[in-house]
């Protein structure tokens, strides 16, 4: 059950970094990036399987909103958007 | 890598595909650009496309004008004060309600209106919880200076029978001050009370000023210019034991540190969106209800937020505000922690590199994310011109237009010279370790650079006392 959930919340996590390096702003990426690894790392020692779910849930409904926010970044009017400094 | 860009605009020919093609290059990332083509055009006209190697390859000549100009990227945004970019998650929060959920809250015949409305109550909650608040104590406005208008010239004016005085700071932003300035036009008595050095208020003087007529003290809990906390506690309880209404403009404290008006006994609070990573547009005003704020309202019409400001909510902008006080409220520890170590880091690294470094405000009651640094013998302009790829100010943004140094460091009791060499530094949610690097690299290399051309530094290197000095006319 332990390592199944361990498995789980590993994929979740690189899923997440997967798509928060996807913005195409420096601030953004680098802000998601930063706060996802510290969320994971803050709660690297969670037992009680209640409140683990409970932030598994998040972690995905994070994921999803990373997902919807870097497909409406990317797709502002290539033309009128700026770019960012260190890309 | 491929990338391909959708061009919106519809290519007639291939003289409009190439001034398309020309556009794209000022939004290119140089990164991208390296190996493979650059990009497609679609075309939208069947009869005459353009041909995809004509296309190709003057993307190719593109790319290579395009890595040199390196220096047409957008600057670093260390101006957090001035305004925030808006949190993906409050935009998430947002679009819904651009889009679909568009019924007007106020409208109660029908769903749409419904899901609006209980979209803007939930935001109404959000901003409540933030502060400690009851969600019926919160009104709509659109921004912080309205809400500070309502506030002073609405409490004024209630309570114009029986009370007539007003008192605030010399440190006030100028929408409080401006509101005073009529106030005083009306009729009404107002005192400046002035700040220490340090930027805090002198609780005893507050005390004496105080008169058994003053309706209403307006002090803001973090100033925008220097940074400086003021002690709110104190003043609230001075003013709920003197019968006095007590307003506070907490536009840049909302959301960085924790705030409870219940514990502080606030009476009136102003809340701006664009502050805290929301929308621009829209702020808040809270009223307590007990004891019970009167307010005389400034925009009349049919009624809405209870009377306090007429005038249809608007749901996405008041859904956005929600979320962003959300997001704050969850997010304040990590953040604090973040910029406070930043700011320190900001700092310690350019005062120990450069001496005649000043920083205005007192060191330990401030917030962290509002640096405001004066740099002896260097010209403020100047500096921010030399600094020209990373987005500071010198002074808040309402004022940066005129010539003369900030009013707020001339009532700190900032030398004329060094309240003109004042630059702020704004650290804030998505501010970088590297961005820091950066500016303090860049900040410490042309103050150096300026002070090398600055007779008055040469002056000051031979010993000489600059402020024994008469400077003679012509």
């Amino acid at each position: 059950m332990a390592a199944s959930s361990g498995e789980h919340v590993l994929s979740l996590y690189r899923l997440l970094l997967k798509e928060s390096k996807k913005f195409p702003s420096y601030n953004y990426r680098t802000y998601a990036l930063r706060r996802v690894r510290d969320a994971f790392r803050e709660n690297r020692t969670v037992e009680d399987p209640k409140v683990v779910e409970e932030l598994l849930n998040r972690a995905r409904d994070s994921l999803a909103l990373i997902q919807r926010q870097v497909l409406v970044q990317k797709n502002i009017d290539v033309v009128t958007c700026g770019f960012c400094r260190v890309c | 890598m491929l990338f391909v860009y959708h061009c919106r605009h519809p290519c007639a020919d291939l003289s409009s595909c190439q001034y398309v093609l020309r556009l794209l290059k000022y939004s290119l990332p140089a990164s991208v650009l390296t190996k493979s083509l650059g990009c497609l055009c679609h075309c939208s006209t069947g009869s005459t496309g353009c041909s995809l190697s004509t296309a190709s390859s003057i993307s190719v000549k593109l790319i290579k004008s395009r890595e040199l100009e390196r220096d047409e990227l957008r600057p670093l945004y260390m101006d957090f004060q001035a305004t925030t970019p808006m949190d993906p998650r409050v935009l998430d929060a947002m679009l819904p309600y651009q889009v679909n959920y568009y019924g007007n809250p106020h409208s109660r015949t029908h769903a749409y209106g419904w899901e609006s409305e209980s979209a803007m109550e939930k935001a109404r909650k959000q901003v409540a919880d933030l502060i400690g608040a009851d969600p019926r104590e919160i009104v709509f406005t659109s921004g912080a200076t309205e809400s500070n208008n309502m506030s002073i010239k609405g409490v004024a004016r209630f309570y114009k029978a029986k009370k007539n005085h007003i008192v605030t700071t010399q440190t006030e932003h100028k929408c409080v001050l401006d509101s005073c300035r009529i106030m005083e036009a009306e009729g009404f008595d107002v005192t400046y009370l002035p700040v220490k050095n340090n930027g805090l208020i002198d609780l005893k003087q507050l005390e004496e000023t105080i008169r058994p007529d003053t309706s209403l003290v307006s002090i803001m809990t973090i100033n925008n210019e220097i940074g400086v906390k003021q002690p709110i506690k104190e003043i609230g309880h001075l003013c709920r034991s003197k019968n006095v209404f007590f307003h506070t403009d907490a536009a840049q404290a909302v959301g960085k540190i924790p705030i409870n008006v219940s514990e502080w006994k606030v009476d009136l609070m102003s809340i701006s969106g664009h502050k805290i990573y929301g929308p621009k547009g829209v702020g808040a005003l809270y009223v307590r209800r007990r004891p019970r704020v009167r307010i005389e309202p400034l925009q009349n019409g049919g009624g809405q937020e209870r009377g306090l400001r007429s005038g249809t909510v608007p749901t996405p902008l008041a859904v956005g505000l929600g979320a962003a006080c959300e997001i704050a409220q969850q997010e304040l520890e990590y953040d604090h922690k973040r910029v406070t170590v930043l700011a320190n880091r900001l700092v310690q690294k350019i005062m120990s590199e450069i001496p005649d470094v000043v920083m205005n405000g007192d060191p330990d009651q401030r917030y962290q994310g509002c640096v405001n640094l004066s740099f002896a013998y260097v010209e403020g302009e100047s500096l921010l011109m030399a600094l020209k790829d990373v987005a500071l100010s010198s002074g808040s943004a309402c004022t940066s237009a005129s010539l003369e140094p900030s009013y707020v460091l001339r009532a700190i009791g900032a030398d004329e010279d060094l309240a003109h060499s004042s630059i702020r530094f704004g650290i804030g949610r998505f501010t970088t370790e590297e961005e820091v690097d950066y500016t303090v690299e860049k900040c410490i290399q042309q103050v150096k650079r300026l002070r090398e051309m600055s007779p008055l530094w040469e002056m000051v290197q031979e010993g000489i006392d600059i402020k024994s000095i008469k400077w003679t006319q012509h």
